[in-house]
């Protein structure tokens, strides 16, 4: 049965993830994303599902208890907001290094330093260059609503143990405290340790006898054998660069002129298309999903159709680095956004839009 | 039908639960709805305000800079929203601790003096109930049945108790709100 | 007549390196502690049998590379974080046995929140805990633990107490929490010192399985190269000066 319930984006998560058959969640409080952990804690899922929930000293003991988590083969999460994912690259780039899988979701705040509790999406680079040391990148999925709130998790989970890769759920304050209709999916058993045993023979569960014992590390002192390591690594990634690339258009058929924004921003932007629509102007909008893997394909190809690009987000500009690289600076590209958790309206867009690509 | 609505007041006067109630009628009568509250700290005590979206299509943007609907419930709120309010838009007030009066020609100004009748009621916390159904009076966005039915929804049951006085209250400031001449 | 034969027959076995501790060779400096603790924890894993259940957590230190010698599964964690993955892996598989391995940078300098909180939550889990006194895998600098006046070479006059503090007594300060069963500290010099090291470690996964709380093992151990000495030289030295500081012995035991 269809069970339509009105609650927050960082609600939707704490759901989805007891519904998904999440074996634990390990976090530290951080506005504006609290009540993911709030939420947990009120639902007890470890009296229904068994899934472990615990509050831990600090992000960067998160993000290691999730890493210890991944090791065992359990479907393992975290969140926080930009200040804690600062904090928890440490861990991230081990648990690329490691081959790990898991979830972490940034409800993204503005910065630098402590900055504000308001919205922003300046942590861009962060998610999808790697954010921590070596050669490694998280797939990064951008919500746009309370919905994709709730859906990422699964597929952060399928694409995490797809690629054994951490993958980042990019959120912002707007999508994490908005409140909206969300449907969520039936609740599915976690994972059975003869499930875990079965699919994923790298799993630290117990030496068995005649096998050979498992180790989850990142360490090689080799360095041909690390530099293999690197080759496949980046192997892994274009494979997730070639299948993985997810998007939304709309109103591109007839577009002369193009926004591309991803998460909140996207939503601000979609109502920019619609008041530009209605004077006239012909703007479609691209949404890029993952925001890594990048679709630059479809940029690419919208580039030899469109006269100018305006690239939309809460921050100095970021994301139109990897818009720039796609479109090969064929086209004007420009970039639009306010900054420090100031919100721009759907108005502010359009007239950016006017200066700085129309006009310009 | 869409209706896009700024209600702003102070923290602790309901705004944010009026909000919730008002989106969680919506989703009754099958709309498509979107809260977009303030949030943080500074809520407790100071300003707070929240932007609901009732829709029967998919709702773009969750934060604009016009509104359909302004509902004010404090001077700070009245000086930072009556100028956002689009034209032939509403301003609906409680005129408790007003000092400058909306001036604005091209929209409609309802006043519901709710903090007054609220203790008259002796029931300060139905407040935004009756700010609610002076709302609904001249919006009637959703039906009074479907806000039942949110609250019901959005409370918790050892509160539904409260339904009953709530529901007076709603009634209550549909009987109170009355249109405002601009002056001059 | 006495060919190698019938010496290495099984009858005349009086002593068998346990299975669980492999072949490799370890790349421990002569003298060093680190083996001959891995030594014991393998013992008691396989007089326990508890082989096929239990998962070690290995640290950044000289110690990065424990799971090349001991027959079972690993995680090895990033600096100073061992005891937030073994909560986790305890957490969610609290049937099977959880160790952590640290020195003295790892589990007492940048690894001191995640020690103490595991610690203080009581996690079911096993630390042991080397103190050599000294950072050895980088070099011989200066470790939390470094004894004052002891030379390391980011204080080659000696540790300063009024410039770096003193040195900090972890496993006092550890006893103090309710969440820890069992904090003893020992040493293996000597053949005495190991069989107490071992019965403590055995004592700590026995503790485990009762479900007791966190039991922490100290091992005062040497670093002969970090510390510029032969492995005798370092064991006396150990002796006239480290158990002064870190006398042996159980801190709580419950
Ligand atoms: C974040 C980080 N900082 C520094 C290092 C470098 N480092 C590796 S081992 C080590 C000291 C380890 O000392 P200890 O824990 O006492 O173990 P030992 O090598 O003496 O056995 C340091 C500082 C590192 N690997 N990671």
């Amino acid at each position: 049965m269809k069970e339509l319930k009105l609650m927050k984006g960082n609600e939707a998560i704490a759901h989805a993830a007891i519904r998904y058959g999440v074996d634990g969640y390990f976090g530290y409080p951080i506005t504006p994303q609290s009540e993911v952990m709030e939420t947990l804690m009120a639902e007890k899922p470890w009296d229904t599902t068994g899934m472990v929930v615990l509050q831990a000293e600090s992000e960067v003991a998160s993000i290691n208890m999730v890493y210890g988590g991944a090791g065992c083969g359990k479907r393992v999460m975290t969140s926080s907001s930009s200040p804690g994912v600062s904090l928890m690259q440490e861990g991230l780039t081990y648990l690329a290094g490691s081959e790990l899988p898991c979830v972490v979701v940034n409800v993204v705040r503005g910065g630098p330093g402590l900055g504000t509790i308001q919205p922003a999406q300046s942590d861009y680079f962060q998610a999808v260059k790697g954010g921590g040391h070596g050669d490694y990148k998280l797939i990064t999925l951008a919500p746009a609503s309370v919905q994709e709130m709730a859906d990422f998790v699964e597929d952060a989970f399928e694409l995490a143990f797809k690629y054994r890769n951490p993958v980042m759920i990019l959120s912002d304050g707007i999508i994490g405290q908005m409140m909206e209709k969300v449907e969520l999916k039936e609740f599915k058993p976690r994972w059975t340790p003869e499930y875990i045993e079965e699919n994923f023979p790298w799993a630290t569960t117990g030496k068995k006898k005649g096998q050979e014992r498992r180790i989850i590390t990142s360490v090689e002192l080799d360095p041909y054998v690390m530099e293999d390591f690197n080759y496949r690594l980046q192997a892994k990634y274009k494979a997730c660069e070639e299948n993985e690339v997810r998007y939304e258009k709309i109103m591109c058929d007839d577009a002369e002129y193009l926004l591309v924004a991803y998460g909140s921003s996207a939503r601000i932007c979609q109502k920019s298309v619609e008041i530009a629509r209605e004077k006239g102007i012909k703007v479609g909008m691209l949404r890029p999903i993952t925001l890594y893997p990048f679709p630059e394909k479809q940029l690419k190809d919208l580039a030899a159709q469109v006269k100018g690009i305006l690239s939309v987000e809460m921050s100095a500009g970021q994301m139109i680095e990897d818009i720039k690289l796609a479109v090969e600076c064929k086209i004007p590209v420009q970039h639009y956004g306010r900054l420090g958790g100031i919100i721009h309206s759907p108005g502010e867009v359009i007239e950016a839009l006017e200066q700085k690509i129309i006009g310009g | 039908m869409k209706e896009e609505i700024i209600i702003a007041g102070f923290g602790g006067q309901g705004v944010l639960s009026m909000g919730k109630i008002l989106a969680y009628s919506g989703v009754m009568q099958d709309m498509e709805v979107s809260w977009m509250p303030s949030y943080g700290p500074e809520m407790r005590g100071g300003t707070a305000n929240v932007t609901v979206i009732i829709s029967d299509d998919k709702i773009s943007s969750p934060i604009l800079h016009e509104y359909d609907t302004a509902i004010i419930l404090n001077q700070q709120s009245m000086d930072k929203f009556e100028a956002h309010v689009k034209p032939g838009g509403t301003l609906i007030y409680d005129g408790n601790g007003i000092t400058h009066h909306p001036t604005r020609k091209d929209i409609t100004v309802y006043r519901i003096d709710a903090t007054e009748e609220a203790a008259r009621m002796r029931s300060v916390k139905t407040f935004n109930m009756i700010v609610l159904g002076g709302y609904l009076k001249v919006k009637p966005v959703v039906k009074i049945e479907n806000v039942i039915k949110g609250l019901k929804k959005s409370l918790p049951e050892r509160h539904h108790h409260l339904i009953p006085m709530n529901e007076k209250a709603i009634n209550r400031g549909m009987e109170i709100i009355h249109e405002m001449e601009v002056e001059a | 007549m006495s060919d190698t034969n019938t010496i290495i027959s099984p009858e005349n076995l009086i002593y068998k390196k346990t299975d669980v501790l492999l072949d490799n060779t370890m790349h421990y400096c002569p003298g060093c502690s680190h083996g001959t603790v891995h030594k014991l924890i393998a013992e008691v894993i396989d007089e326990l049998g508890i082989q096929e259940t239990t998962i070690g957590i290995a640290p950044v230190g000289c110690s990065v590379l424990a799971y090349n010698y001991i027959d079972i599964d690993w995680q090895e964690a990033a600096h100073g974080r061992a005891p937030a993955l073994a909560t986790a892996v305890k957490r969610l598989m609290p049937e099977k046995n959880v160790f952590s391995y640290q020195g003295d940078g790892d589990l007492a300098a940048i690894g001191t929140a995640e020690t103490i909180h595991a610690c203080n939550r009581g996690e079911n889990i096993v630390m042991i805990f080397i103190n050599n006194g000294i950072y050895g895998m980088t070099g011989g600098q200066m470790a939390p633990t470094t004894l004052p006046g002891m030379p390391a070479s980011t204080c080659p006059a000696g540790r300063d107490v009024s410039h770096d503090g003193a040195p900090i007594k972890i496993s006092e300060l550890l006893a103090q929490l309710p969440g820890t069963c069992y904090v003893t500290r020992q040493a293996v010099h000597t053949a005495a010192n190991v069989r107490k090291a071992k019965k403590a470690i055995r004592k700590a996964f026995e503790n485990q399985q009762a479900n007791k709380g966190t039991s922490l093992i100290e091992v005062v151990s040497t670093c002969n190269s970090g510390w510029k000495m032969s492995p005798v030289q370092a064991n006396k030295w150990m002796e006239e000066h480290m158990f002064s500081y870190y006398p042996l012995g159980d801190l709580k035991d419950e």
